[in-house]
């Protein structure tokens, strides 16, 4: 399981914990993510910002 | 299909706004020339980072994520970098510049951000108070730092909040002084801004909220003294003034472009001249000038759409400002007409909802309560409608 930062506002996804409470489950790996999805802190969108992999 | 300008587009600025309206536009159009005029290196990186690099031990450098070159290659654009507009000329759409010749638009985009407040302060080291609302202002403000483990932070909302905390978990010294009886008011209420000061000063900042600061003075020693309007005394070795930003209008205004707090544009994000828009900090949509980030990503995808020839009304939903303190996280949705605030939970973990009759207007959220945040964002009105 790994992390992803947002480049834009430092927002952390962290695979381990999903967004349960945007329907995406524990355990849910970053490329499975919607590809709609936006950043919750900023708006920024999956595919239009990296996400830096945090190990 | 709306015929697309082949002519150049100008973006004056380069933040995040900018850069963000740049790379969207770019998906749709390749190939229309770019200009963009930054009175800046034109270095990407992003604004929301810089209230918490302190503590990841970031420099400024490590805050670049792309360098100038970088930029202009993936943009396909011409960079003009430490170049300041010095006017704006609707009629023949030229853009005069500080050096170098005029350069023309057939579209102009504004994207100049705010700047600082400056505190009606007076000593012999006024020039001493330092503001942080760009990377450059950021790097003066790290080399200031360096050797000094004091810092003293003029203002008690987003900004000052945030480099309080970034900079107490970095291990220095910070003291928070305000005239405001609690934090973030206008943004949180007193319950919530209570809880978030009781776990700011479990990691060490202290508050003298109240006062301003009236005068600075360098002393002998090189510690600066800080009076307060209330007659108390602080020494500290650096001040942070995080009083606010107004928007830079300047250009706009000498232009003769309609402007109040902002640079007035409609939903289009158009000006009172066809073919000038606004974007970001300095922009007022339709009456509201919000400087975050949220709004400004949200604004710069229907610009570009915009931009390429899909003329894209703005709707802003309802958006949430996270308050990056991790002491004590936050997020807010203010509301936007009177109600009755209803606050729960306990210590730092609080929900509090504003409500009129069965509507819910607003939320304010911390601690472990900003799970929350999706049910209540569901509940409140869209800022703007379809």
């Amino acid at each position: 399981m790994r992390k992803w930062q947002c480049i834009v506002c430092g927002f952390i996804y962290d695979e381990a914990e999903g967004l349960p409470e945007e329907g995406i489950e524990p355990g849910t790996p970053w490329d499975k993510v919607p590809a709609d999805w936006e950043c919750p802190d900023c708006g920024a969108t999956k595919d239009d910002f990296e996400m830096i992999e945090l190990g | 299909m709306v015929a697309t300008a082949t002519g150049p587009l100008v973006i004056v600025g380069a933040g995040l706004a900018a850069y963000t309206l740049a790379r969207e536009w770019r998906k749709l159009d390749a190939e229309t020339p770019l200009t963009i005029v930054t009175a800046d290196d034109g270095a990407a990186y992003s604004k929301p980072m810089l209230s918490n690099a302190f503590s990841k031990g970031q420099s400024a450098q490590d805050l670049i994520q792309q360098t100038p070159e970088e930029v202009a290659e993936r943009l396909n654009a011409k960079l003009i970098t430490h170049t300041e507009v010095t006017h704006l000329d609707l009629p023949t759409q030229t853009l005069h510049l500080n050096k170098g010749a005029p350069i023309g638009w057939q579209r102009l985009v504004l994207a100049t951000g705010a700047t600082p407040l400056k505190a009606p302060v007076e000593g012999n080291a006024v020039d001493q108070v330092m503001s942080i609302n760009s990377r450059q202002d950021f790097s003066r403000f790290e080399q200031a730092l360096k050797g000094k483990k004091r810092v003293l932070i003029m203002g008690a909302g987003l900004i000052g909040c945030e480099y309080a905390n970034d900079l107490a978990a970095a291990g220095y010294q910070v003291e928070v002084v305000a005239p405001s009886e609690s934090l973030l008011r206008g943004l949180l209420p007193a319950q919530l801004g209570q809880a978030l000061k009781t776990e700011l000063e479990r990691i060490g900042v202290r508050f003298w909220l109240g006062p301003m600061v009236s005068r600075v003075d360098l002393e002998a020693s090189g510690a600066l003294q800080v009076a307060l309007t209330n007659g108390q005394q602080r020494q500290t070795d650096l001040i942070l003034s995080a009083i606010g930003l107004k928007p830079s209008i300047k250009l706009a205004r000498e232009a003769g472009l309609a402007v109040q707090s902002g640079i007035c544009v409609d939903r289009r994000l158009q000006s009172a001249s066809d073919r000038v828009y606004a974007l970001g900090d300095c922009a007022e949509v339709d009456g509201l000038n919000l400087m975050y980030v949220m709004p400004l990503m949200n604004a710069a995808r229907a610009l570009a759409r915009t931009l390429a020839g899909q003329p894209t009304d703005l709707h802003w939903p309802a958006m949430p400002v996270t308050v990056k303190t991790p002491a004590c996280p936050l997020v807010v949705y203010p509301p936007r007409r009177e109600g009755d605030w209803q606050i729960e939970g306990s210590g730092a973990n609080l929900a509090a909802v504003c409500r009129s009759g069965e509507d819910v207007l607003g939320f304010a959220l911390s601690g472990d309560r900003i799970k929350e945040r999706n049910n209540w964002l569901k509940a409140v009105p869209p800022l703007f409608s379809q």
